[in-house]
């Protein structure tokens, strides 16, 4: 008896042991963090002088003021036609790539995936180019089929199209998701489906889409929450232009931290990112819950 | 005799049935295929373009129409980009955050996903669960405060805002290496125990040699990571000399001249190792992403 209990005090001891750069990590670049944000929100602070605490004039400032709201929108219209069409895509392609009757599949799979292995600035250099309106790549395939393109990143209009076709390009992570998650649905499924005289289409809406909703939804909450942090791609393509049109919500929280310093207003921007998030997250537990039961 | 009649008609009808479907299964194959086809050409473009502007003439970048190839590929641009752009400099300094983080990141989260794999203790699920939900804090919120954290301590325009926090565990790592270390056997553990190891034995000799291949896939993450890496330079590399490959071509990108035909072939040097490894290593990168996805 009393060995046992030495038994599990020693485990306990080693599992601490084991843990401990995880538990001085969390509470020193997590939890301090999150603590000092919100203390920091409630602050004037321009790292040059001390913090000053103004109460919640930073938030009330932020529902004043026009960019707060651009930025707001630009985000969600990305996390929305964004989102839902990176999710069409990579599911498309995913169903495509998962057909054990087409040869050669596994070469293809590769070159899906290459584009998520490029660095962001290459990305950002490279699309530059690509998108330029007289002598870019698509707007020269687009003249071929005698369709004059528009001006993409330089055109208020189409900048944040521009970046929805990089989202596609770079959709490959999502698609290997998808893949393993098809590769999970019992081949006999479709065999009575076809038996019952079922086409591809009809097994997709059927079979495919509902049994991969579990899936689907982890790849759309990590999609909206990565849309809602994104801004390496704009701040090194558009720095927010033109017209503002690609200020996202997270390009306008760093802009306002290191290049205007007001630290306090970036970190009530933060905090609000952070609710924003939780609330994502916790719709789409609830959705998830609800397909759970179907299932 | 009217029965075998009828019996093939219907034979017949089922033939003719069976082969109008493969009929059509053939042309939906085909459709299939073609599409897919046209989406990987689509996909390939960028890669060709990349390599196409490395090698073309400053002046045939600006030319209208676009050239597909340059007329005279300028391999010379290569050379160009040691001499015009300070590249042994900039490759040095992304090692010296890559190695660290490499070795904090395999480190740290192996001993870690330990301590809530192979260890039974109470409330173990519990605190995960703390694990899973750090994995999904915003970058955003914690980088203000650590900032000035870092500043205080004087580490801006220094490696070690880049490369300690790595010796600290990462939650997506943990959860990767966790659910690999839970399928190996304890039963390896108990008589590993019996024979009189001591818990750090287990783990350095018994565990970590079975959990080679996931420690691979952690590697290569953190080296993608580290090398791809563009916001965390940005905030911390303010000397020119320091910077990475990633923060000096972006910095150079915002210069008056930026001399985009040797930044393309920036782009193809900087790409180039990251795609070898990729082919070297699939069934690492595919193992981890799927394991990322597939938490249910």
């Amino acid at each position: 008896m009393n060995k046992r209990l030495n038994i599990k005090q020693r485990d306990l001891r080693n599992a601490m042991l084991f843990i401990s750069p995880w538990i001085v990590g969390t509470l020193v670049f997590k939890l301090y963090p999150i603590l000092a944000s919100f203390y920091y929100s409630l602050t004037d602070y321009s790292v040059v002088n001390p913090p000053v605490y103004v109460g919640l004039d930073n938030y009330a400032s932020l529902f004043h003021d026009p960019l707060f709201y651009q930025s707001l929108a630009n985000t969600l219209y990305m996390g929305v036609f964004g989102t839902a069409l990176t999710t069409a895509f990579a599911i498309l392609i995913a169903v495509l790539l998962n057909n054990r009757k087409l040869k050669g599949l596994s070469f293809l799979r590769v070159v899906f995936f290459l584009p998520t292995l490029v660095p962001v600035v290459i990305i950002g250099i490279l699309w530059i180019w690509l998108l330029q309106a007289d002598n870019g790549v698509i707007n020269t395939l687009l003249s071929y089929i005698g369709i004059d393109g528009p001006a993409w990143l330089a055109d208020p209009s189409w900048a944040k199209p521009s970046f929805i076709l990089m989202m596609l390009w770079s959709s490959g992570g999502a698609m290997i998701i998808y893949i393993a998650g098809l590769q999970e649905i019992p081949e006999s499924l479709y065999e009575s489906a076809a038996i019952d005289g079922a086409g591809f289409l009809r097994q997709t809406l059927s079979i495919t889409l509902p049994l991969l909703s579990p899936v689907i939804l982890f790849n759309v909450v990590t999609l909206v929450i990565n849309v809602f942090q994104w801004f390496a791609e704009p701040l090194i393509m558009t720095s927010g232009g033109p017209d503002n049109a690609t200020l996202f919500y997270s390009l306008n929280l760093f802009r306002n931290a290191f290049q205007y310093f007001k630290m306090g207003y970036a970190s009530a921007m933060a905090w609000i990112l952070l609710l924003i998030a939780m609330v994502i997250i916790l719709i789409l537990f609830k959705l998830n819950k609800k397909f759970g039961h179907i299932e | 005799m009217s029965i075998p009649s009828i019996e093939r008609k219907r034979d017949y009808q089922l033939a003719s049935a069976h082969q109008r479907q493969s009929f059509k299964n053939g042309i939906q194959l085909t459709a299939q295929y073609i599409l897919l086809l046209i989406f990987a050409v689509c996909f390939l473009i960028p890669f060709f373009w990349l390599v196409s502007e490395s090698l073309k003439k400053p002046s045939e970048l600006f030319e209208v129409p676009m050239l597909w190839w340059p007329k005279s590929p300028q391999w010379s641009n290569f050379t160009l980009m040691f001499s015009s752009f300070p590249f042994l400099l900039y490759l040095k300094n992304t090692m010296m955050l890559v190695i660290p983080t490499m070795i904090g990141s395999i480190v740290s989260n192996a001993l870690v996903a330990y301590g809530f794999s192979r260890l039974e203790w109470k409330y173990r699920e519990q605190v995960f669960v703390i694990v899973l939900i750090t994995m999904i804090l915003p970058f955003q919120v914690t980088m203000i405060p650590l900032f000035l954290l870092f500043k205080e301590l004087h580490w801006v325009n220094t490696y070690l805002p880049l490369t300690v926090p790595h010796f600290f565990g990462n939650p997506f790592f943990i959860f990767l290496l966790r659910q690999f270390l839970l399928g190996i056997p304890k039963e390896l553990s108990f008589s590993a125990r019996i024979d009189g190891a001591n818990e750090f034995q287990i783990f350095y000799r018994i565990v970590m040699p079975l959990a080679k291949p996931v420690l691979t896939t952690v590697a290569i993450f953190a080296f993608l990571h580290t090398w791809n890496d563009f916001i965390g330079p940005l905030i911390y590399l303010s000397d020119n000399h320091m910077y990475t490959l990633s923060l000096g071509a972006q910095q150079i990108m915002g210069t008056l001249d930026p001399k985009w035909n040797i930044l393309m072939a920036l782009g193809v040097t900087m790409t180039l190792p990251v795609l070898v490894l990729f082919f070297i290593m699939q069934k690492y990168f595919i193992q981890g992403i799927t394991m990322s996805g597939m938490k249910g």
